[in-house]
């Protein structure tokens, strides 16, 4: 069989937009980084853990095959030295970096990879992540638990691993990329057991030495790591218990470096007002939307002409600066930097009158009464009063239902909430691939009780669209790829079941003495800093 | 007094199945569904089923309790949906801060509110008595999250005299600690002011000041040791407000004690934490009912128990 074998060259022409080049200047060695968080840690475990604060902690102590160029969505190999794709895009094969060490001692082979993906996809880890692993042979019995292991991973020999797919897909590189893929040493999990999550083992930058529940967590330096020269700290401490009012005012003492769950929307003007602050301030783009989800199964919103008119009675920009402009408005799915972005697209028009038309069209000339549905967390029921306001206007009453998140993505998935606005809950990419905002949210797969596609919009043509585009794998038809998912998200436009409001901005403050390129602290894979790069200046 | 106990701690095992029932309860028709929080956005509706049959929530009502009290029994809380942390390691590691700051709460109540109410006693009717019931009314009713906030931005960021947060040295207990203590003292100057007036107008007093002892003998040594009474039964009732406070405090406070880890937990719909929490305050407050019952009778000779 002819192979396309792919360079990292290669690699870096199949992936995406760089954003900023890395390391204006020479990095400094030593130090140690504090950062605060709200909430404490849940997990270190990559194959649990799935929020946004412990997403790159786990980053930093574990490693994937694929890894991405520091503060970039650009694909690179990481402890796979370089891989195969068969010319039929169904089988994978990766030659392991030798010399790979866990934080253990122990050298890592092939028999770990293969025992990682089988462990995430095994229903007794309880993985949020297994889902992610679909295509690889033999999912199906494994996840249900009808086999001990997936037949479509296999360890020819002690550096080389094998992954054949039921079907061909284009994510599997950001798949390999994905926490879920880290590699963990046997040994270390059976002997911690269900603690694994506390009492990690890796192979990454970092190893956790110390770790006090309700307080703090400190990670120290790797000093064999594979990478050579990296990471930059000697150590980074991440204080948890920490509201981000009391970590702002502490950051602006100087006793934290990066506080972690950002600047609290209360003092954001003041602190974009005042130049010191503000040029602590990095802000970069996320691959994020925020959106209003109108349920397609139910009247008035199964009509959609009722759709596009809420497209059209949205003025973003106010709600834009109803955040303090820490966002951009969004016509479409997608966010901007996300490949797949179709660039020259309008959107709808904010035109309230010809909204009123719309629905006048649709039979309602008197307009509607509905619900919104929102998370009770600011600035979210503000966001919502805005929405309430615009609808107004052309007619359709919306009552606000502000309930905690848990409750509002309970009704959501149930399929019970006319309308929802989305923020605090938005979907933030797992990787930057378009294919990540369709399949959950969009796609007929979600569109289940439960599921995630809360517009319970189920679109047979466009789920066929979407798997053709994931079928293209050759690097060499990237855009023919591209095109095609940006025609499924402007069919996905027509059809209205979501009415895109903005793209979130991420903005991290980091301390003076705080060193590396911007774009490490505003790390689209790495929210919110890329621990392994980053240094202290002085 | 052996029988009074035994009935007393069978009457709050009593009370703590009650708590634990209601609690179960509430979290069982809570509309959100911690499987969905667990399994993640990306998960099939086979790995949700999968998720739920291996916690047993697909369990009946009463089975689940059942199952749960049994392992409570057994020292057993069980493990946190999204830590993966056994719940007793949880609470275990968080108790002693939250004993501290109950320790040094009171302390604060009780130096700031007990000489408040006695004063207030001793100047009955006048400007100073009426100026001090305000205060206490205000204290009592002023929000926590304000005052733990305005006390930090003060005394924490402007004059740094303390920490702005954390855990670990003595200065660090000050602000959390002075928070609770205003906010807890005007029920005790209410208590004492009142308990005061009753006893200065006691026929004892008016001996004891016809014999001609001084004032302040009178009121240390004969007013007061009578009038603390009602502060020992407070001090109980306290433990249970206390626990209501310590939510909003630790968590201003990033003070890394059970109120912290409730509201985390109740965020995440964390079940397993919120009942563990929820039974160890409740426990508390009942041991502390308790102990101001059984020790009512050491210091007050005519209270007997039955």
């Amino acid at each position: 069989m002819k192979k396309l074998i792919l360079s990292t060259a290669l690699a870096t022409l199949m992936a995406l937009p760089a954003l900023a080049p890395v390391q204006a200047q020479e990095p400094k060695h030593g130090g140690n980084m504090v950062v605060t968080y709200k909430d404490d840690v849940a997990t270190l475990d990559p194959a649990i853990g799935y929020d946004w604060q412990n997403w790159s902690m786990i980053k930093s102590v574990f490693d994937g095959l694929m890894d991405y160029e520091p503060g970039t969505t650009k694909l690179r190999p990481g402890l796979a030295e370089s891989y195969e794709i068969s010319e039929d895009g169904l089988t994978y094969t990766f030659k392991l970096r030798p010399g790979v060490k866990f934080h253990n001692g122990r050298e890592l082979v092939a028999d770990d990879v293969v025992y990682s993906i089988n462990r995430v996809i095994k229903p007794a880890t309880q993985s949020p992540g297994q889902g992610f692993f679909g295509m690889i042979e033999g999912f199906d019995d494994a996840a249900a638990g009808k086999a001990d292991t997936v037949s479509g991973v296999s360890s020819p020999d002690k550096n080389t691993v094998v992954f054949k797919l039921s079907r061909p897909d284009a994510t599997f590189l950001h798949i390999m990329a994905l926490n879920f893929s880290f590699i963990v040493p046997k040994e270390a999990v059976e002997e911690a057991g269900a603690d694994f999550g506390k009492k990690p083992v890796g192979t990454g930058a970092f190893k956790l030495t110390e770790w006090t529940l309700g307080q703090r967590l400190v990670f120290e330096k790797n000093a064999d790591y594979w990478i050579s020269g990296v990471p930059y700290l000697d150590s980074f401490t991440v204080e948890v218990g920490q509201e981000p009012v009391v970590a702002l005012l502490r950051a602006q003492k100087g006793e934290v470096d990066v506080p972690g769950d950002g600047i609290p929307p209360a003092k954001f003007v003041e602190v974009m007002k005042d130049k010191a602050q503000a040029d602590l301030v990095v802000e970069g783009g996320q691959l994020h939307t925020g959106y209003i989800t109108m349920n397609v199964t139910q009247a008035p919103f199964d009509k959609v002409e009722v759709r596009r008119a809420v497209n059209m009675a949205i003025n973003k920009d106010r709600i834009v600066q109803v955040i303090n402009g820490r966002a951009v408005p969004a016509n479409q799915p997608l966010p901007p930097s996300m490949p797949g972005y179709t660039k020259d697209y309008e959107g709808y028009k904010f035109d309230q009158a010809a909204a009123k038309k719309l629905l006048a069209d649709a039979g309602y000339e008197n307009g509607f009464d509905t619900e919104l549905f929102v998370m009770n967390t600011d600035p979210n029921p503000r966001i919502a009063q805005a929405i309430q306001q615009d609808l107004k206007a052309i007619g359709i009453n919306a009552q606000i239902k502000s309930l905690a998140q848990a409750n509002v993505i309970e009704a959501g998935g149930a399929g019970t909430a006319p309308m929802i606005w989305s923020g605090g809950m938005a979907w933030i990419a797992d990787f930057p691939d378009p294919a990540n905002f369709y399949g959950p949210i969009l796609g007929c797969s979600g569109a289940v009780e439960g599921g995630w596609n809360w517009s319970k919009y189920c679109n047979a043509e466009l789920d066929k669209l979407a798997a053709e585009a994931d079928s293209i794998v050759d690097p060499n038809k990237v855009d023919e790829r591209l095109a095609k998912w940006s025609e499924i998200y402007m069919k996905v436009m027509e059809d209205a079941p979501w009415a895109p409001v903005f793209n979130e901005q991420r903005f991290t403050m980091k301390s003076a003495r705080m060193g590396g390129d911007d774009a490490l602290y505003v790390d689209p894979v790495s929210i919110p800093v890329n621990y392994d790069y980053v240094y202290i200046k002085e | 007094m052996a029988a009074y106990i035994v009935r007393r701690l069978i009457q709050s095992a009593l009370i703590l199945l009650g708590v634990s029932f209601i609690t179960f309860v509430l979290l069982y028709v809570l509309p959100a569904d911690p499987v969905r929080q667990i399994a993640g956005r990306s998960a099939t509706a086979a790995t949700v089923e999968s998720i739920r049959q291996q916690l047993g929530l697909d369990q009946p009502f009463l089975v689940q309790y059942g199952n749960y009290l049994l392992n409570l029994i057994q020292g057993d809380f069980g493990r946190s949906y999204l830590q993966k942390t056994e719940v007793a390691q949880l609470i275990v590691s968080r108790l002693p801060a939250t004993l501290l700051l109950l320790v040094a709460a009171i302390a604060c109540e009780l130096l700031i509110g007990l000489p408040l109410g006695i004063v207030a006693a001793l100047n009955r009717g006048k400007m100073i008595d009426n100026g001090l019931m305000l205060t206490s009314f205000l204290t009592v009713s002023a929000p926590q999250f304000v005052v733990a906030l305005l006390l930090l931005f003060v005394f924490a960021v402007k004059l740094g005299w303390f920490p702005i947060g954390g855990y670990g040295t003595f200065a660090h207990i000050v602000l959390p600690a002075v928070t609770l203590g205003i906010l807890g003292s005007g029920w005790y100057s209410r208590i004492m002011r009142s308990s005061m007036v009753d006893v200065l107008r006691a026929d004892f007093i008016r001996t004891a000041r016809a014999k001609g002892l001084g004032r302040s003998k009178v009121i240390l040594g004969h007013a007061l040791p009578n009038a603390i009474l009602p502060i020992i039964a407070m001090i109980g009732i306290d433990i249970g407000l206390f626990m209501s406070g310590i939510v909003v405090v630790e968590s201003v406070f990033g003070w890394p004690g059970i109120g912290q880890l409730a509201w985390q937990a109740i965020q995440r719909v964390d079940i397993p934490i919120i009942m563990g929490v929820t039974l160890v305050s409740a426990c508390g407050i009942v041991l502390g009912n308790l102990i101001a019952d059984l020790i009512s009778p050491l210091i007050d000779p005519r209270i007997k128990l039955r």
